[in-house]
């Protein structure tokens, strides 16, 4: 990465804000640049030799290809498999950075995540409360509401979780570390307990393929699931921008962010129902896939400073590049098998934490 | 912390079916060449789905027209040297379609639905193969294979054979009188017993070497209390000896309500491979002989 040696120099020296949003625009340029490469490295890369590049040639010159019957199997590798996880992983990759800067900006904490405090949890147990009791119990909610039914019941359960979390962790408009993330873990457990309660009621043919669901995976993307979580998606990533400005002004205190105007109260509520929308419905199609939301952020923070104007849509791209790289070396690395994602972002996403915490704490210099 | 750290599987399983099931969507799914297909039309390159599936290609003398197996074919040796899939339940369609195979053929059960349906969208044809757990569903097993690659009469000589063998198989405990209860453990985790139901594979194999599942009044695998071990009063427990971290015989013995059973006094613990004793395939006669054995030794006549 070139941009090691810049990240060297932001040090706790205040940049010129000049300068910095200069930086900031440059960084949000190559990521774009970068975006661009992975979604292209993850539509030809796969266990088969299918070639995107002779597929999308042939769709844009019309030419007939050489040979119909490879061509049909490739067309359906590109359009139906690596098409349709390419978009997924780049919806719930945005999903996931950004949930993570939105939530450590409105807890004024670097450690907020969706997937430490719980929301993750309270999604899932959500999810699983439509599948397992979907036919039974919950038949008119699943017959009204059709497919959005599981994305609706994992924001459900992500927005309980984001809202008891801050009910409990804030106090006169301060909200406490400690408190936080012992109350994250103790929801946690709770959904957990919950979810282990629906999972004992699961049949086993559910229970035996769960076990492989463990890590999460973007496996099983199809165009029927980005219609029903994309909108999902898109929507809260849309609403995240309009938090940039209310949230740079929370990083001084709320009374202060008041007195400039920013109405707090109603800004803390818009950031939850996002954070709560994006988090369930990207549960509710690919599992658990922990470590974007609070490596991508932290990154970009050393790169481009801690305005959030920039910070939300460079995560966007930084998160959605990483996901698919991620699932590109998923996908690729035991072919003609696959690996869950979320090992892939675990392995890569753990020790490069560790990594930034030691820089901070001026352990290591690299 | 620690009973923490005990819920993180639940956590974990939590996460699969808010994936592992497709969202319900009436989407029309175009009619393929895939669909409906007994027989293959061209059966040179298939890529085999399922342990017993493979074992099948395998008896019928039929090998060499594989091209891919699943992780769980492990069985005859030679088959381990195949380029394999992954596991027949979290299936890569990319991965499956990049052996270029003329044809699929897949036990039931094998999935995910999602990478099922896009298989099923190309023009490869894909079988599925029913998979009961009785004397008739391996013979039924084998002459489906054998349609599909279109070696029937191979595959009625196959059929003969092993409905022979059986058949012997199943008479040397016809005579028995007195029923031994099997308790089939699926797994330990944290002290808990995951045992086998009515309508598995180990419910089946148990019935047909003569015994009585210790256990019924559900179907599938699930964790049972103390008290409903002591009540099925199993003679013998039985488990499979290559399935992930082996529980060792003394730790399950010593649990307290299989220790005060007739299987934990004696302690009558027998474990067999997964897939020979599970797989419901051509070596299937053999398990049954095997288990009969343990199960009523010198009574079994041979």
């Amino acid at each position: 990465m070139a941009e090691q040696s810049i990240a060297g120099s932001t040090g706790t020296i205040m940049a010129p804000e000049g300068d910095r949003s200069g930086r900031a625009r440059l960084v949000i340029l190559l990521l774009c640049a970068a975006l661009a490469v992975a979604v292209l490295l993850s539509l030809t890369s796969g266990a088969s030799d299918a070639s995107a590049v002779n597929v999308i040639g042939d769709w844009l010159t019309g030419a007939a290809p050489a040979d119909a019957v490879l061509s049909a199997r490739d067309r359906l590798i590109v359009y139906d498999i690596r098409l349709p996880r390419v978009i997924l992983g780049m919806l719930v990759g945005a999903a996931l950075a950004v949930s993570g800067a939105v939530m450590q900006g409105l807890f004024r904490n670097p450690l907020a995540d969706p997937g430490l405090i719980g929301v993750s949890a309270g999604s899932s147990l959500g999810a699983v409360a439509v599948i397992v009791l979907g036919a039974t119990l919950l038949a008119p909610v699943t017959a009204l509401l059709g497919a959005l039914a599981l994305p609706l019941a994992a924001f459900c359960g992500g927005l309980a979780t984001t809202l008891v979390l801050y009910q409990v962790a804030t106090r006169q408009g301060r909200t406490s570390v400690a408190t936080m993330l012992l109350a994250g873990i103790a929801l946690a457990a709770l959904a957990m307990a919950l979810t282990g309660i629906l999972i004992f009621m699961a049949d086993d043919r559910q229970l035996r393929d769960l076990t492989f669901w463990q890590l999460g995976s973007l496996a099983g993307a199809t165009w029927q699931k980005i219609g029903s979580v994309g909108p999902v998606i898109v929507l809260a990533l849309a609403a995240m921008p309009f938090l940039a400005r209310g949230l740079n002004a929370l990083a001084l205190g709320e009374a202060t962010a008041s007195h400039l105007g920013i109405p707090v109260q109603r800004l803390k509520y818009i950031a939850i129902i996002g954070v709560s929308a994006a988090v369930g419905a990207s549960v509710a199609v690919s599992g658990g896939i922990g470590f974007v939301g609070i490596v991508v952020p932290h990154l970009l923070r050393l790169l481009i400073g801690p305005d959030n104007r920039y910070l939300l849509p460079a995560s966007a791209l930084l998160g959605a590049s990483l996901l698919l790289l991620a699932d590109a070396v998923a996908r690729t690395i035991v072919a003609p098998a696959e690996l869950p994602i979320g090992i892939v972002t675990a392995i890569a996403g753990a020790p490069f934490f560790l990594w930034i915490l030691l820089r901070k704490r001026g352990v290591i210099d690299l | 912390m620690t009973s923490l750290s005990k819920l993180a599987p639940f956590f974990r399983l939590a996460l699969g079916p808010v994936v592992g099931l497709s969202l319900v969507v009436a989407a029309p799914q175009p009619a393929s060449a895939a669909e409906g297909a007994t027989v293959f039309a061209d059966p040179l390159k298939v890529a085999a789905i399922g342990g017993s599936i493979t074992e099948i290609v395998y008896a019928l003398g039929e090998e060499g027209r594989l091209v891919a197996r699943d992780s769980t074919s492990r069985y005859p040796e030679a088959a381990l040297k195949l380029p394999d899939v992954g596991y027949m339940r979290q299936l890569s369609p990319e991965g499956v379609l990049s052996v270029n195979p003329s044809g699929i053929l897949a036990l039931h059960g094998s999935g995910p639905k999602e990478a099922v349906d896009v298989l099923k969208k190309t023009s490869i044809p894909f079988i599925e193969v029913p998979d009961h757990y009785n004397h008739e569903g391996i013979l039924e097993k084998i002459r489906v294979v054998g349609e599909a690659l279109g070696a029937d009469a191979k595959a009625e000589v196959l059929v003969k054979e092993i409905d022979a063998k059986l058949k012997a198989a199943e008479k040397q405990t016809a005579s028995i009188k007195d029923r031994k209860r099997v308790l089939f453990v699926l797994s330990m985790q944290g002290g808990k017993v995951l045992a086998a139901g009515s309508e598995t594979a180990a419910d089946g194999i148990i019935k047909l070497a003569g015994g009585i599942n210790a256990v019924g009044g559900f179907s599938g695998y699930k964790q049972l209390s103390d008290e409903a071990i002591i009540t099925a009063k199993p003679d013998m427990i039985l488990m499979m000896s290559n399935a992930g971290p082996p529980t060792p015989d003394d730790v399950l013995l010593a649990n307290p309500a299989i220790s005060s059973t007739p299987a934990g006094i004696a302690r009558k613990l027998i474990r067999i491979d997964g897939s020979y004793l599970l797989g419901f395939g051509p070596r299937t006669a053999g398990a049954i002989h095997d288990l009969a054995v343990s199960l009523y030794g010198g009574q079994v006549t041979e």
